[in-house]
């Protein structure tokens, strides 16, 4: 039987940004999500996973990542929490703007938001929550398994 | 897979043939060495063959980014070659699809440079 839930609490390390990535694709397809659907859910985890290694606990070991997938009625809610000092998404400059075109890095919660169907982020003193959410479509939505 | 490349050389062109993913860490590294070893040698009409990349993330998008720039500022050209789907939609959405000079066939891709 298909979990409804699963959490993880991970260490602000690179090789656990690949951890969440392979959790997020064995779950999404659990739940009965298509192949592309799959790919974009975990490739969202990945770079908000990247983004709380990096951006928010800045790799020290005392802070740590949770990685939370709850499956409601009709919704995969994807939650991801560091312990940084708070991402304000009123300044995340646009990737898509001729003059940002070309910077190397800034392209992570641009490539979230077009992956996922709502994405909200709750910045505190505590750290940074993002929520990332995909609507449940076909099979999936019944609570059935993928064909297998 | 991390990202394993092989370099050659066609009519003056270095063709960078990469497999597997190009993703924060080793795999941007990787790529970031390749280009600056080919311009620390001189040689700077690159074509990174990207049809065995089956996984980018937005630090390899990065990646691709600052390796187009190095090589144009320092008066070079840097093309891609045989993007896979994935890469492709990548480089659409984030609209870098235009930026760079996308080839699919590694003959005309070679002729292509000046």
């Amino acid at each position: 039987m298909t979990p409804e839930r699963r959490s993880f609490t991970l260490d602000s390390t690179l090789e656990n940004v690949d951890n969440a990535e392979q959790a997020a694709n064995e779950i999404a397809t659990q739940f009965g999500f298509n192949e592309e659907e799959v790919l974009q859910i975990a490739m969202a985890v990945r770079e908000a996973a990247v983004n709380a290694v990096l951006h928010g606990n800045a790799y020290d070991p005392a802070k740590k990542v949770s990685l939370d997938f709850e499956r409601t009625a009709g919704d995969l809610v994807i939650t991801i929490r560091d312990q940084g000092k708070g991402l304000d998404p009123s300044k995340i400059p646009d990737p898509l703007a001729p003059e940002n075109l070309l910077k190397t890095s800034g392209r992570g919660i641009f490539l979230i938001r077009s992956f996922m169907d709502d994405v909200q982020i709750n910045p505190s003193a505590s750290g940074t929550e993002i929520k990332l959410i995909k609507h449940v479509h076909g099979p999936a939505a019944d609570g059935k398994e993928a064909s297998q | 897979m991390n990202l394993k490349t092989t370099t050659r050389q066609v009519d003056g062109v270095n063709i960078v043939d990469c497999s597997g993913r190009i993703t924060l860490g080793e795999g941007s590294v990787v790529l970031r060495d390749v280009v600056k070893d080919l311009l620390g040698k001189g040689q700077k009409k690159i074509l990174l063959n990207l049809g065995d990349v089956n996984y980018i993330d937005s630090s390899g998008i990065g990646e691709l980014v600052s390796a187009y720039t190095t090589v144009k500022n320092q008066g070079g050209e840097l093309k891609l070659l045989n993007l896979t789907k994935k890469v492709h939609d990548l480089l659409q959405i984030t609209k870098l699809y235009t930026v760079f000079d996308v080839k699919d066939d590694e003959t005309s891709a070679v002729k292509a440079f000046r």
